[in-house]
């Protein structure tokens, strides 16, 4: 889900354009003296920090979160530059937001961590800055690098308050029962009113209003008395470095060159260049080749202690082995594993296909390279008759998906259609015949070709989702209506002060993959904010309807959807085919049908003249030009029966309608 | 026109004498109505006789309407040694780097004598002079038209009878069956231009008396006095635009005449052209209702000859009608209604006794315009003037395959090619066997006769009509569902079908394709060597012209250079 734009960040400026190219040049505020421009390995030949010198009292591992475009970047930023993190090392930084597609949208896809060295009260403080992704797409990912921490950072907007996703993101740090420290950013700004974001605060996280700290990271103010704060507030880690080795990946990166990059926090024991490790996960045994730290890019250290994080290189050769969330290991010292660990699960799916079939290999091994470095993606070979060879992919969600494609795109160059998306529904299986086929009684339906008849189905179900909106208070109504027309069940309405509401709803996941959060931002004018968490499966009365041109079913428009919604669904989607099918010699009937029974129709007249009128020496050529690719474009046509129907028509049905 | 004229200069040579072929052998006129039994004189050679021995008749029409002059034509010898076209085919297949007029092994009898290949030399043509000036623009014209202050007409004139000249010795023909003026407004010109120009065809080619010679006339410019200068100059049959005879259509038009103009124009016509007078009417206009068109048909059948042509009008973009339509300004005529009116003013001719040959004509008492109809019957045909358009073989300059031209649009740009070389030609593109068969199939279909079974022989020996559309496909479920016809006359539309031809061609062309893919050798063997023209080749050689050619995809070689090169890396 688009999560907007912002205005190009800081970071914009001075980032170069993509992973793998060599940075521009040195950040502005580093430019004196700085001249070369070395890539981010090439950290040979420099004297390594003595981790040993930081036990685990002058530790504190934090993270910072916050809703899109609340400052997190912007307060990261500072936080580098005060502890003189960046000046300290390598220059060519590519910290935090360094995709393209996170720079456009002003979020964080792929987390990246530092390492601040800071003195305090005369004491060698290592602050472990855990970046998060920001958003619940990644919640999962989001509790992992949360669970490498002790505290967090809370930025809140002066101007906007609390937002759906400062709700989201403030209970999984509660729940984790990590220290939280309230900042109030954009101080700075015209309409700030941080006295009424310190009383939201309070009311909806029950934190005292003194408690929060009123900053502008843009311009600097107050930056110390966060590190202050972070040093006083949030514990250190109480792990012991005579502990047998024990370590959380919580992130991980593929280099073409080393391997496979695994983030890890030391929950016990120490870790140097030649241990042999094991993966609670995958039982695989690696050995460490290169472990450091990350300022924000990799520093070689001897070892890792305890308490710390970092980095570890040891051979591993997929992203798959280093999955988010494992523990590592030493060989023959074995541990119990850290809690929370669960393979990624696809929540949202679409079909990804090729504008043109000539380019599958090209998108195929696009994909490939790109799934390298997220292994959240699920990818699987389909085919349609209409859209050729291609592949249908799993998502976290739906800004996932998004940023997914973008990158697809943007680093890759890939041009591809990406069909609406789809949820994985669930059927309780009846017929012990179904039962003993499939091996178990409850099966997952991806595709709407597997949807098993009712007569056979005690049960079906679909995914749903606890959705969090906050709204000034004049959206509430057309908000309130919205949810109902989403089939969405009210959980909870608070007023998180006097002009401010959350509402809480109960959202089936396929009535938002779509359009809703578009359809809420217009409604709002922009304001409301929207933000959602997986609330498992609910019974649900599903039906596969059927598109038929007279009267032959087009298989690649079947869907599965709500009875509720098969009438308003079947009219849109003849609506649509009828302006994408171009007029034929005979006229055709498009009808959206649920078994048997016909629930929309719309006609496509025949074509009665079409002849052109004028046909003369001037007109000949531009005339053959346009039939003979009309011919063409007659031998991809897709026949549906006696009917023919264009590729586009497809694309424009199928097609997901770009967020604006 | 030949390659070698760039670098030789005057070149008043004769490639080895006279020649003689024996055209005996030639199968040009393959079943077709054959009036021949006389030996027929070829008379184009620049500076050589020509004669011809056998039975052939030359003449590509199915009917021939006589007035041929027989006999032997002296080719006129042109200041710049055009004649060797008989030379450079054998020339090229010998891979001589350069067509060398003087060489002996050159010389096409020693070469084996007249070219085997394909159709033969096709004898006529049909040619297009273009008159690119309008006093006025139109809203709904997309044409390559000018309206400029004052034009140079004395210029205008040199270069059209240049021109003409020029292309109509490279098209290497006997005689020129019919002439269309067009435009722009071509009764703006004098009639002394007009006269110039057909007595250039009737030089450069032959011009039989009784070739049908049309002008296209606006009403504003179609005064009496003018439309007898036309007469005197030659011209003999007159299309007037008169477009609508509803005031506030003309003026949505903008048209610069009025009702009564149209009105006055079109009687002076009959006056002068009885019977050989047509009317061009548009319909479709935007907020213009089945009854006012139904009105209007009535009041053109009170005023017209035997010849109307009613045309729906075409949104062009780029077009002031077309932007207000665009903008929501005017209403887009549905869909439904077009047809309405189609139907109509097809059914309401009928009545009237005429006979629909076209899409758009319609004709009685025989008064089909055989000009229009070359067209349609994919015959060769010259365009001359700005952006004029032209599809003939390239004889005189020893090409056996048949091409698209286009003359340079802008008048100026045109006018300096054409004085320092003879000619504009912009662009040439080589029509393969299998193109050449697609537009006669396109162009055919148009028509109530279709493509004849003879006129299909004559493009693709090889491969019969029946052989490409008779078996299952697409040209059978066509039928089988009333929309086409395949007999022993040819293929046709039937008259439902022709209404909506637009979505029958792409299918068969399909089966075109498909079955000229795989059986279709004949069908290159009907039109002589492979794609590549030699001409086709040259590099955009346009000297001073060089930024007018830039951008075009399509090969250039206009000029003597261009096509001088493409012999030279020639197959």
């Amino acid at each position: 889900m688009a999560l907007g734009s912002r205005a190009a960040s800081w970071w914009a400026r001075l980032l170069s354009p993509g992973p793998g190219v060599v940075p521009r040049g040195p950040p502005a505020w580093l430019a004196v003296g700085l001249a070369a421009c070395r890539r981010p390995y090439s950290s040979g030949g420099k004297e390594k920090i003595d981790m040993s010198t930081y036990p685990v009292e002058s530790i504190r591992n934090f993270s910072i979160i916050a809703h899109v475009d609340h400052g997190k970047s912007t307060l990261a930023d500072r936080l580098l530059e005060i502890t003189g993190t960046i000046a300290t090392t390598d220059r060519n930084k590519q910290v935090l937001d360094k995709l393209q597609v996170e720079r456009e949208r002003g979020i964080t896809v792929k987390a990246q961590s530092a390492s601040l060295f800071y003195n305090h009260k005369g004491v060698k403080y290592l602050l472990n800055l855990i970046d998060t992704p920001g958003h619940v797409d990644f919640n999962y990912e989001v509790s992992r690098s949360l669970s490498a921490c002790q505290g967090v950072i809370l930025v809140v907007d002066a101007n906007e308050g609390i937002q759906a996703q400062t709700v989201a993101n403030f209970y999984l740090a509660f729940e984790a029962q990590l220290a939280i420290i309230p900042v109030i950013n954009k101080i700075d700004l015209k309409n700030a009113d941080p006295e009424r974001v310190e009383k939201q605060i309070e009311k909806l996280f029950d934190i005292p209003v003194n408690e929060c700290i009123r900053i502008s990271a843009k311009q600097g103010t107050n930056i110390e008395k966060v590190l202050e704060k972070v040093i006083e507030k949030i514990p250190p880690p109480s792990f012991n470095t005579t502990d047998p080795l024990k370590a959380l990946v919580f992130d991980s990166t593929f280099d073409h060159y080393r391997g496979v990059i695994a983030n890890i926090a030391l929950f016990g024991g120490e870790i140097e260049k030649g241990h042999k490790i094991v993966s609670a996960h995958t039982k695989k045994r690696y050995e460490v080749n290169e472990v450091g730290i990350l300022t924000p890019n990799e520093q070689p250290t001897d070892k890792l202690y305890a308490g710390q994080v970092g980095y570890l290189i040891a051979g591993m050769k997929e992203v798959t082995e280093a999955q988010i969330g494992d523990t590592l290991f030493m060989h023959k010292q074995p541990v119990e594993p850290l809690p929370g660990f669960k393979s990624a699960k696809p929540m949202v799916f679409a079909g990804m296909y090729p504008v043109d079939q000539t380019e599958y290999n090209n998108l195929k091994s696009a994909l490939e390279r790109l799934t390298l470095n997220d292994s959240s993606v699920t990818v699987h070979r389909d085919s349609s008759l209409a859209l050729g060879a291609g592949w249908r992919l799993g998502f976290l969600g739906l800004l996932h998906m998004e940023v997914f494609n973008q990158r697809l795109e943007q680093e890759y160059n890939m041009s591809v259609i990406l069909t609406a998306p789809t949820v994985p529904y669930k059927a309780i299986l009846s017929s012990a015949k179904l039962i003993k086929e499939y091996g178990k009684a409850e099966i997952t339906i991806i595709n709407p070709a597997q949807f098993p008849d009712k007569l056979s189905v005690s049960e079906y179900l679909e995914p749903t989702v606890l959705g969090t909106i906050v709204t000034p208070q004049e959206y509430i109504g057309k908000i309130i209506v919205l949810c109902q027309d989403r089939r969405a069940v009210q959980k909870d309405m608070l007023y998180i002060d006097e002009h401010r509401v959350m509402l809480k709803y109960l959202f089936p996941l396929n009535e938002i993959v779509v359009d809703f959060y578009d359809a809420l931002k217009s409604l709002s004018s922009g304001y409301a904010s929207f933000d959602y968490e997986d609330a498992g499966y609910q019974a649900a009365d599903l039906i596969k309807m059927d598109i038929l041109l007279n009267g032959n079913p087009v298989e690649e428009l079947a869907t599965i959807i709500h009875c509720d919604k098969a009438y308003a669904t079947g009219k849109f989607l003849c609506e649509r085919l009828k302006d994408a099918i171009p007029r034929q010699l005979f006229e055709i009937a498009i009808q959206a049908a649920i078994g048997k029974k016909i629930i929309a129709r719309e006609t496509l007249k025949a074509y009665r003249k079409n002849v052109v009128a004028k046909c003369y020496g001037g007109d000949i050529t531009r005339r053959m030009k346009l039939l003979k690719r009309q011919a063409e474009g007659k031998k991809l046509m897709r026949k549906i029966g006696n009917v023919e129907v264009p590729r586009d028509a497809f694309i424009h049905v199928l097609k997901r309608q770009p967020d604006k | 026109m030949g390659g070698t004229l760039g670098k030789r200069g005057v070149h008043t040579g004769d490639p080895g004498g006279a020649h003689k072929g024996d055209l005996g052998s030639c199968t040009w006129e393959a079943g077709g109505a054959h009036l021949g039994g006389t030996p027929r004189g070829l008379g184009v050679a620049p500076g050589g006789l020509h004669t011809l021995r056998g039975g052939c008749s030359w003449d590509p029409r199915d009917a021939h309407t006589g007035g041929l002059q027989v006999g032997l034509h002296v080719g006129v010898p042109l200041p710049h040694a055009w004649g060797c076209w008989g030379v450079s085919a054998p020339c090229i297949q010998q891979g001589h780097p350069q067509c060398a007029c003087h060489e002996p092994v050159c010389n096409w009898e020693a070469a084996g004598g007249v070219p085997r290949v394909g159709p033969g030399r096709p004898p006529t043509l049909t040619l297009c002079p273009q008159w690119p000036y309008c006093r006025k623009h139109c809203s709904y014209c997309s044409f390559n038209k000018y309206v400029v202050p004052a034009v140079d007409e004395a210029a205008v004139r040199a270069c059209l009878v240049r021109e003409a000249r020029t292309l109509l010795r490279l098209g290497g023909v006997q005689s020129v069956t019919s002439v269309f003026f067009g435009g722009g407004t071509p009764s703006l010109a004098s009639p002394h231009t007009i006269a110039a120009v057909l007595e250039a065809a009737a030089e450069a080619a032959h011009l039989p008396a009784g070739a049908e010679v049309t002008l296209e006339a606006n009403p504003s410019s179609a005064s009496p006095t003018r439309l007898a200068g036309f007469r005197a100059a030659g011209v003999n049959r007159l299309s007037v635009g008169v477009q609508s005879l509803d005031a506030a259509e003309l003026r949505l038009l903008g048209r610069e005449h009025t009702v009564d103009e149209a009105r006055a124009a079109v009687e002076a016509a009959r006056g002068l052209f009885p019977g050989r007078t047509s009317i061009d009417l548009l319909f479709g206009l935007p907020g213009q209702s089945l009854e006012a068109w139904a009105r209007s048909l009535e009041a053109a059948l009170g005023l017209c000859d035997d010849h109307l042509a009613l045309y729906q009008l075409t949104l062009e973009r780029g077009t002031a009608l077309e932007a207000r339509v665009r903008r929501g300004a005017l209403p887009t005529p549905p869909q439904d209604l077009l047809a309405d009116m189609y139907h109509t003013a097809r059914a309401v001719l009928a009545a009237a006794g005429f006979r629909q040959y076209e899409v758009s004509n319609f004709a009685r008492k025989g008064a089909l315009s055989t000009h229009n109809l070359s067209y349609w019957r994919a015959e060769q045909y010259v365009g001359v003037g700005p952006g004029a358009h032209g599809r003939f073989v390239p004889w005189g300059e020893g090409s056996q395959q048949r091409e698209a031209r286009v003359q340079t649009p802008h008048p100026d740009a045109w006018m300096r090619e054409v004085q320092s070389r003879g000619h504009g030609t912009r662009r040439r593109v080589a029509l393969s066997p299998l193109e050449q068969l697609e537009e006669l199939l396109a162009l055919g279909l148009r028509t109530d006769e279709g493509v004849t079974q003879q006129r299909w022989g004559r493009f693709s020996p090889q491969l019969p009509l029946r052989a490409v559309f008779g078996g299952p496909g697409e040209a059978m479920a066509l039928q089988q569902q009333g929309w086409l016809l395949l007999d022993g006359r040819g293929l046709r539309c039937t008259p439902e079908g022709l209404a909506v031809l637009d979505s029958l061609l792409p299918a068969l062309l399909c089966q075109l394709q498909r079955t000229a893919g795989t059986g279709g050798r004949g069908t290159e063997d009907a039109g002589g060597q492979g794609q590549e023209a030699a001409g086709a080749q040259g590099p955009e050689a346009h000297g001073g012209q060089g930024m007018e050619a830039a951008g075009r995809q399509d090969t250039e070689a206009a000029g003597e250079q261009g096509t001088e090169a493409g012999r030279g890396h020639g197959p």
